[in-house]
């Protein structure tokens, strides 16, 4: 071999050092045992952790079933029923829910949004300004936040301090029904440094001479905002609207913390999880509270089918539809 | 690269608004976190929940009050419990999702198309709706009251998130290495061991740290399966801390908080390069938009 090609040569063969006399057709060589072998963990977890439980708790869900006493009573339809027909507090947690995340999701990655489009194509500090918008969205799940949050909310507190100042009446804005579930929603609001990064690094993808061509064309700061950026960051839109709803739609920590572990006055912040986890947990009725998670997983697998449904008009992939 | 800020026209007034909005957005986002410190530091004597970022009297004293905890357990008690949790669930994580990654990612095999479609299935599927049905099955196994229901779904891979992360990280990997890699005759283990594990380790490092923050914050399975207060974790310890009465001194209850923050936010200054630059999630989920088009 002559020498100028040990180079090219030894990038490939110093990394993988295989034996010369290595059978060529080895167990491992076979690459759907090897596949099959490296997934066996995830399909353990897929059958024991996933579809088991799911299945489980349909066939729960015709119950009546006690898990201290261990009474299972076979009821049919009956917890739907009741579900639907005679338990206004599920009704209620429904409404909470569903204004919850229709109000969270969309001011959360608008807020994203817009600061990501300030950030984008700064050099200065950058990295620190980005830094600092993401943190929130790391701590802000947490209960230590949920406490300080109602804190600064309550009667007397910080924010009503800075809002007398405005002239605004004093009042404990995380605990009165009427204003608790905004009070949730800010929270959740306050965490949009989460998608602002995924933004973020999408719009650093995107390649320059689109919005150069745009604006020698005559394009406005507006109008390539609206024709490059955002169709060019279609397809991380449509993931991050479907992540941040599936995970509004769980909400749970605030709300158990802002209600003392209950719905809070009025169930003002009574959240479907956290009906379902009074329902099963504390009020031990797993039939009921399984009958509610059916329901759930119906209607979240329907909303994301819609929304995926939905993106053949908005999303756009560049080279054409995969 | 990325797109021209100011375009030519909007001068000095755009750049002073850009600012001025930024600098205001980073005080409403930096003040609940200055506030709980403030408010850790604060004397008895001080209104508690005042709007105030400055203690009249600085005072470390809350720490020791509330290190001492609740009913004889204290909150080193609820740290350690944190941190067998977290370091089981991250090795966990570490480990089964980057093989399943790699697998997904790197070899062919049957079905291989059909079970990534799982995982996509499962990443949408609310966990919540399996809480009840999987509460039953770690309490016939006799795991309540033990950290196992908050690791063993972790050792089996359970969070798809990590698994679709590192798939989308060694998509980005050219193909060419495999190719290399396999006409040099290197079984799928030497594939995996000398080509693309050493040059995972950016989707490692970011799997290692959100699953410990996502873990350390974790407080529902925590509410659920381990109730008692010696067994609590750092937020759930804080939860029942503030419960029996946190509110009525709220200098020591603040205090724990910012401790339960603490590792998350130190993680965070450690690691904050691999959290939000380059090779980063948010980098790794924008991917997507390019990769869909190119299968």
């Amino acid at each position: 071999m002559p020498v100028t090609d040990q180079p090219a040569a030894r990038l490939w063969t110093k990394p993988v050092p295989v034996p010369h006399r290595r059978p060529r057709r080895s167990i491992l060589h076979r690459e759907s045992v090897a596949g099959y072998l490296l997934l066996t963990p995830w399909l353990t977890g897929l059958a024991a952790i996933t579809i088991l439980p799911v299945l489980y708790s349909l066939a729960l869900s015709f119950t009546d079933y006690n898990v201290i006493t261990g009474e299972l009573d076979w009821i049919g339809l009956a917890n739907y029923e009741r579900m639907f027909t005679a338990d206004p507090r599920y009704w209620r947690s429904v409404q909470v829910t569903v204004v919850f995340v229709a109000v969270s999701v969309p001011l959360k990655l608008g807020l994203a949004m817009a600061v990501a489009a300030l950030l984008n194509g700064r050099r200065r500090a950058a990295g620190t300004l980005r830094a600092m918008v993401y943190l929130p969205s790391l701590l802000g799940v947490s209960v230590a936040l949920a406490i300080t949050w109602r804190t600064m909310f309550d009667s007397g507190g910080a924010v009503n301090q800075v809002l007398g100042v405005f002239g605004v009446p004093d009042r404990s804005w995380a605990t009165e029904p009427d204003t608790a579930l905004a009070t949730l929603i800010l929270l959740a609001a306050w965490q949009f440094g989460g998608p602002m990064v995924i933004y973020l690094a999408a719009m650093g993808q995107i390649p320059t001479d689109y919005a150069e061509s745009a604006r020698l064309d005559g394009a406005g700061r507006w109008r390539i905002l609206r024709s490059v950026t955002l169709p060019a960051l279609s397809p991380v839109i449509l993931l991050t609207v479907v992540m941040e709803t599936i995970a509004a739609f769980q909400g749970f920590t605030a709300a158990f913390v802002f209600g003392d572990g209950g719905g809070g006055p009025g169930d003002a912040t009574l959240t479907y999880t956290l009906y379902l986890y009074l329902r099963g947990f504390a009020g031990l009725e797993m039939g009921y509270a399984s009958a509610m998670a059916w329901v759930f997983l119906v209607a979240v697998g329907a909303l994301t089918a819609l929304i995926f449904w939905t993106s053949r008009w908005w999303v756009h992939y560049p080279g054409g539809r995969p | 690269m990325s797109l021209p800020v100011a375009t030519p026209g909007t001068g000095r007034l755009a750049r002073a608004a850009t600012v001025t909005v930024l600098v205001v957005v980073l005080l409403v986002l930096a003040y609940p976190l200055l506030w709980i410190l403030a408010s850790s530091l604060r004397s008895a004597g001080e209104t508690a929940t005042g709007m105030s970022l400055w203690p009249q009297e600085f005072t470390w004293s809350n720490y020791a009050a509330g290190w001492s905890g609740i009913n004889g357990v204290g909150f080193g008690r609820f740290f350690l419990n944190s941190t067998v949790v977290a370091v089981g669930a991250v090795t966990g994580n570490v480990v089964t999702c980057l093989l399943a990654a790699f697998a997904f990612a790197r070899l062919r095999f049957p079905l291989r198309r059909f079970w990534y479609a799982i995982v996509i299935g499962t990443l949408l599927l609310p966990q919540h709706v399996l809480m009840v049905p999987q509460y039953m099955i770690f309490r016939e196994l006799g795991w309540l009251n033990t950290p196992l229901p908050l690791i063993v779904p972790k050792l089996l891979a359970a969070d798809s998130f990590f698994i679709f992360l590192i798939v989308q990280f060694l998509r980005s990997l050219p193909e060419s290495y495999d190719e290399y890699a396999r006409a040099d005759g290197a079984s799928p283990w030497q594939l995996f061991r000398h080509v693309i594990l050493p040059l995972s380790r950016p989707a490692i490092t970011a799997t290692a740290i959100l699953t410990f923050i996502w873990t350390w914050n974790d407080f529902f399975p925590q509410l659920v399966y381990l109730p008692m207060v010696e067994d609590s974790t750092a937020p759930s310890g804080l939860h029942q801390y503030a419960v029996a009465g946190g509110l009525s001194a709220p200098g020591p209850m603040f205090a724990m908080a910012v401790l339960s923050l603490l590792p998350v936010l130190l993680f965070f200054v450690a690691f904050q390069r691999h959290l939000t630059s380059s090779a980063a999630p948010g980098r790794m989920a924008a991917n997507l938009s390019r990769q869909r088009a190119r299968r």
